[in-house]
C-alpha cells in the first residue's frame, strides 16, 4: 500500500533553534495515527508543514501524493483539518456551518445538499439542524467540526486535541466518529494529552525535543518499553527530554 | 471554613450555568471540581473571586462575601484563570515583578513559596511569556498567582492542554502548597487527576452530582465493572452492546468496559457470544472501578 503521508528527513529550523530534527516516517490509508509529544516537543510544526501552511528548512515530504514545496494548495483541498479551538460560526446555524465549508470546498450543490442530509443523519442533529451553534452543547459542537473537516471527503484528516475539556462520553462517541471514518478509507493523524486514546490509535509516534523517539503500535511499545499503559510509555520517553 | 456556598445560582440569558449550588469547603483542603466544558465550574469560580455576580444565593471566602467584600477578597486569593492571561510581551521575570508590585510585595519575600515552581522556569527568566510552552507558561501563571502568599488559590482548569508528564508535575506541586496550609481550589475535566483531590464534586449542568473524597466515590460505585478485549476492538463495543446482559458498554483505553444488567453475567454465554461472531483471543475479566467510571455511570444512568 502507497503511504498517504511520506516523510524522510524532515528539519525544520526557526534560527539556530532545530524545532523538527529530521524526522522520518509513513502513514497509510486508513490509519489512525496518534502524533504525541510532551508541550513544545515541535508537533504543531510538523502538523503545519503537513498542512501545507509552512515550509519544511529540508527534507522530503508529500501527502495525499502531493509535494509540500511545489502543490501546498492541492494538500491543502486534499486534506481535513480540526482543532480545539474551532472554527465554525457561532451565528450560523449547524446546516449553514455545512453549506458554508461545502462551499469553501468546492462541492457542487448536490454534493452540499447529500452530504449535510446524511451527516446530519449520522450525528442525530436533524431536529437541532436549524439552531445557530451558540445555543448548542461544547460536546455537540465538537462533533460538527469534525463532520465539517470530513464533508469533502479529504485523504486525510488532521485533529489537533479535538478532544481537550470534553466530558468522558462524549470524548468516547467522538472517537467512534473517528473509527467510522478510518474505517471508510480516510487517514486520521490526531495528537491528544489523553493517554488513554493513545490506545485507541493504530500506531503512536512520541516524539521528545523535535526527535521522534519511539514509533510502534500501542501494544508494542507497551512491551517494548516493559510497562502496562501508554501514559507510563509517555513518561518515561518525556520526562528524558531536556 | 475558607469557602461556603449558599444556593448559588447564574444565568446567561435563559440559559442556567449555575443551578443553586451550596457546598462548604474546610481550610487546607485541595478541593477538585471535576466535570465537562459547560458544567458551570467557570462561573463558579469567577463568583468566587468576586469577578462575576450571581444572580441567586451568596458566596464567602473566609467569611468574605463575594459581592460586599470584594476588596478583602481580592487580597487573599490567588486566581489561575483558564486562558493564559500573563502579559506575552513581558518576559517571565517582569511578570513575576509585576504581579508582586500590585500586591505591594517582593519576589524576594514570598520567594519559598514558589521556589519549587519557578526554579523550572527560572533558566529562562529573560524569555517573554508568549514564547514558553504550555507546560512553562502554566508554571508561571502559578507562580504569578502565589507571588503574594494567597490564603486561597483557585485554579481553573491548570492542566487542559497540557501534556501528560506536565500536569503530573503541576499536581506534585499542588501537594506540595497544601503543607503551607493554602486552601486549593481547582478544576479539571481531566478524571485522573480527581484522585489527587482530598475532595471532589463531579459537576454537570451546573448541579454537584456528587460530592466525597476520591476513595469514597469509588466505593459508593455498586456495580460490577467487567474489562473485555478481543482481536477486534473495533466491532467490539457494537458486539457488546447488543448482548441483552449488558447495560452500560464503552471504550476505556485498551480494553472496552461493561455494566452488566445484574450484578453479574454469565461468562459463558457472552464468550460463545463473541466467539460467534468471529472474536478471538477474548479477554474478559472483572476490575476496579475508577473515578471517571463512577462519572460515567452517573451522567448514564441521571440522564
Amino acid at each position: 500500500m502507497k503511504p498517504v503521508i511520506e516523510v524522510e528527513n524532515l528539519v525544520k529550523k526557526f534560527g539556530n533553534f532545530v524545532a523538527n530534527d529530521s524526522l522520518t516516517f509513513s502513514v497509510f490509508p486508513g490509519e489512525i495515527f496518534g502524533f504525541l509529544g510532551a508541550n513544545g516537543a515541535g508537533k504543531t510544526t510538523t502538523i503545519k508543514i503537513l498542512c501545507g501552511l509552512s515550509a519544511p528548512t529540508s527534507g522530503k515530504v508529500s501527502v495525499a501524493g502531493y509535494d509540500v514545496y511545489r502543490h501546498s494548495e492541492l494538500i491543502k483541498k486534499n486534506i481535513g483539518y480540526m482543532s480545539q479551538k474551532f472554527s465554525l460560526y457561532e451565528d450560523l446555524s449547524i446546516t449553514e456551518n455545512f453549506q458554508f465549508y461545502g462551499g469553501i470546498y468546492g462541492l457542487s450543490r448536490n454534493e452540499i445538499r447529500e452530504r449535510t442530509k446524511a451527516l446530519l443523519n449520522r450525528l442525530d442533529f436533524l431536529k437541532a439542524q436549524n439552531e445557530v451553534l451558540r445555543n448548542i452543547p461544547q460536546g455537540w459542537k465538537q462533533k460538527l467540526a469534525f463532520s465539517v473537516a470530513v464533508m469533502h471527503q479529504p485523504k486525510v484528516v488532521f485533529l489537533d486535541e479535538p478532544t481537550g475539556g470534553v466530558d468522558p462520553i462524549t470524548r468516547r462517541q467522538f472517537w467512534e466518529l473517528i473509527y467510522e471514518q478510518a474505517n471508510n478509507g480516510t487517514t486520521i493523524f490526531v495528537t491528544t494529552h489523553y493517554m488513554d486514546e493513545a490506545e485507541y490509535c493504530g500506531r503512536v509516534s512520541i516524539m521528545v525535543d523535535g526527535k521522534i523517539e519511539a514509533l510502534d503500535s500501542p501494544e508494542k511499545l507497551k512491551n517494548q518499553f516493559a510497562v502496562n499503559s501508554m501514559n507510563d510509555v509517555f513518561v518515561k520517553l518525556a520526562r528524558a527530554a531536556k | 471554613m475558607a469557602v461556603s456556598a449558599n444556593a448559588l445560582s447564574k444565568f446567561y440569558q435563559d440559559k442556567k450555568a449555575l443551578d443553586s449550588l451550596s457546598f462548604e469547603i474546610e481550610k487546607g483542603s485541595l478541593f477538585g471540581f471535576i466535570g465537562p466544558d459547560g458544567a458551570g465550574k467557570t462561573s463558579l469560580f469567577r463568583i468566587l473571586n468576586s469577578l462575576l455576580i450571581p444572580d441567586g444565593g451568596t458566596a464567602s471566602i473566609l467569611g468574605f462575601d463575594t459581592v460586599k467584600d470584594y476588596k478583602q477578597i481580592r487580597r487573599i486569593i490567588g486566581y489561575m484563570p483558564g486562558r493564559f492571561s500573563l502579559y506575552q510581551d513581558l518576559t517571565v521575570e517582569e511578570n513575576l515583578k509585576f504581579f508582586a508590585g500590585i500586591f505591594k510585595t517582593t519576589i524576594k519575600e514570598n520567594y519559598h513559596l514558589i521556589e519549587d515552581i519557578y526554579r523550572h522556569i527560572e533558566p529562562f527568566k529573560n524569555r517573554k511569556a508568549g514564547k514558553l510552552s504550555g507546560g512553562m507558561k502554566q508554571k508561571l501563571a502559578l507562580s504569578c498567582a502565589l507571588i503574594h502568599k494567597p490564603e486561597v488559590l483557585i485554579l481553573d482548569e491548570p492542566t487542559t492542554g497540557v501534556d501528560a508528564v506536565s500536569r503530573g508535575e503541576f499536581w506534585e506541586m499542588l501537594q506540595k502548597l497544601k503543607t503551607q496550609n493554602i486552601t486549593i481550589l481547582v478544576s479539571t475535566p481531566y478524571m485522573d487527576e480527581a484522585s489527587l483531590c482530598d475532595e471532589v464534586a463531579l459537576m454537570q449542568e451546573g448541579k454537584i452530582m456528587q460530592r466525597a473524597t476520591p476513595k469514597r466515590i469509588i466505593e459508593a460505585f455498586d456495580e460490577t465493572l467487567w474489562s473485555v478485549q478481543s482481536d477486534k476492538m473495533f466491532e467490539l463495543l457494537s458486539h457488546l452492546s447488543s448482548f441483552p446482559e449488558i447495560r452500560l458498554v464503552y471504550r476505556s483505553g485498551d480494553h472496552i468496559c461493561f455494566i452488566p444488567r445484574k450484578q453479574s453475567v454469565e461468562e459463558k454465554n457472552l464468550l460463545a457470544y463473541l466467539e460467534n461472531l468471529g472474536h478471538q483471543s477474548v479477554k474478559l475479566k472483572q476490575i476496579k472501578p475508577t473515578i471517571e467510571d463512577s462519572f460515567i455511570y452517573q451522567m448514564q444512568t441521571q440522564n
